[in-house]
């Protein structure tokens, strides 16, 4: 039998889940939300001196991005697994990992993207200098993806368990500390007027290490979650 | 296409399967071909579900080995599962799409729709006019009903029913007999679970009895 071609069924994934998300818009901008409100409460619970928040903003705004993101991370696979639809995915002709994949690209679309375009805003309260806030764009662009696909890794191997919330965490945030550890180094260097092409790489290098082996080990931990 | 189902044959053997410290089945043997139908039955807890599992792949067998078409399935999942369709005791559907959306969802994995084939299917299980609400405002009934759409429309030569007269009224229970049979007669297979008898009047129907 002919089998649609993995580009469409990627595809096809990724269009089904946007359009589950954006029925679901307030549960999807849930991480979006977290986000913003943590890194407005520095300044009130601080103090609203321009130097004090300059010099804690490439934290704040790197640690709220990761919590955010952990936040995000319980929510991918859980319905599906729920609603039986995720048994559907696994008995298709077309690969897991590709299916998983997709739906982790979704999740990043709703979720880390709206991050990355916040940031300016969320670095301008926090009176992060000017120049430092493209370089955070661009270092943030890189790290969502990674913390969506560690994320995604974990999230399915702790899927079918019924309270897998804490250990989800616990699984994710040690993998992910070279994210937070050159993400928040990538701003400060920026808003100190330095060069950050190395940071940016190792970034990259990072999220394309997630994106070609995630895929795999998602399709792989889901097979067990569902077992 | 249905040529090709002449040859296809299911085939299970030495199955073994332990949940914890209690085993389910054991040198768990049978096949079915072009035709054929078998209906497995037993008590509440004998490891129905846990069997229809592992003979699509979800679940791993301790021992045992199934095949399809002679190829050991956990070798070849890809070819396998584009040849059967599963009906779980979930109809697996998004509550938030409508029945249009979720089966074309499913199908756009799997093959290639003609224009009508989607309306067709809707209609044969009498839902032709319930298409475009959500799935969470149908009746659990009507829900099963999509799922048995998903079952005709995937047109697969192998299908694998988990309860699939749960929830559904006497009309319904009949049109689950007769897909059934319109099925065997085009040259499918059927692995079925049900308490109940099934009302396939042919030859070529078996029953396993779990115990």
């Amino acid at each position: 039998m002919d089998v649609p071609g993995l580009g469409q069924a990627f595809a096809a994934q990724l269009v089904r889940d946007l359009r589950l998300g954006f029925r679901h818009i307030g549960q999807a901008a849930n991480p979006l939300v977290f986000f913003v409100m943590v890194t407005t409460l520095f300044p009130l619970a601080l103090s609203p001196s321009p130097q004090l928040l300059a010099a804690i903003a490439p934290g704040v705004v790197w640690v709220s991005a990761l919590l955010a993101s952990l936040l995000a991370a319980e929510s991918l696979f859980r319905q599906d697994v729920e609603d039986g639809t995720m048994e559907q995915l696994a008995l298709s002709p077309q690969p897991l990992s590709l299916l998983l994949l997709a739906k982790t690209t979704a999740h990043w679309l709703m979720t880390g993207l709206p991050l990355v375009i916040m940031a300016p805003v969320v670095g301008h309260a926090l009176f992060l200098p000017g120049e430092a806030v493209p370089t955070t764009m661009a270092a943030l662009a890189l790290a969502t993806p990674t913390l969506s696909l560690v994320g995604g890794m974990m999230a399915a191997l702790t899927v079918g368990l019924r309270r897998g919330g804490g250990l989800l965490s616990l699984l994710i945030l040690p993998v992910v500390m070279p994210v937070l550890i050159f993400g928040a180094r990538a701003t400060d260097m920026a808003s100190g007027g330095m060069e950050t092409s190395g940071v940016l790489s190792l970034l990259a290098a990072l999220m394309l290490l997630a994106l070609s082996l995630s895929p795999l080990a998602m399709a792989a931990a889901m097979r067990i979650s569902l077992d | 296409m249905t040529e090709s189902w002449k040859d296809a044959r299911f085939e299970a053997s030495g199955l073994e399967l332990w949940r914890g410290d209690r085993r389910l089945f054991t040198r768990l043997d049978f096949a079915t071909g072009s035709g054929e139908l078998l209906h497995i039955t037993g008590a509440n807890g004998t490891g129905k579900t846990s069997l229809l599992r592992v003979i699509c792949g979800l679940t791993l067998p301790e021992t045992g080995e199934v095949r399809w078409r002679g190829q050991a399935v956990a070798r070849s999942r890809a070819d396998f599962h584009a040849e059967l369709t599963y009906v779980g005791h979930r109809e697996s559907l998004k509550a938030d799409l409508s029945a249009v959306e979720n089966l074309s969802f499913e199908l756009g994995l799997r093959r290639e729709l003609g224009a009508d084939d989607m309306q067709d299917a809707l209609e044969t299980v009498g839902l032709a006019r319930a298409t475009d609400v959500p799935v969470r405002s149908l009746s659990a009934g009507q829900k099963r009903r999509v799922a048995l759409a998903r079952c005709l429309l995937t047109a697969a030569p192998l299908w694998i029913l988990d309860e699939p007269y749960t929830n559904l009224d006497v009309a319904g229970r009949e049109l689950v007999d007769a897909l059934m049979t319109q099925h065997l007669q085009g040259g499918g297979q059927v692995l079925l679970v049900a308490h109940q008898n099934h009302g396939v009047r042919q030859s070529g129907t078996r029953t396993l009895e779990m115990s």
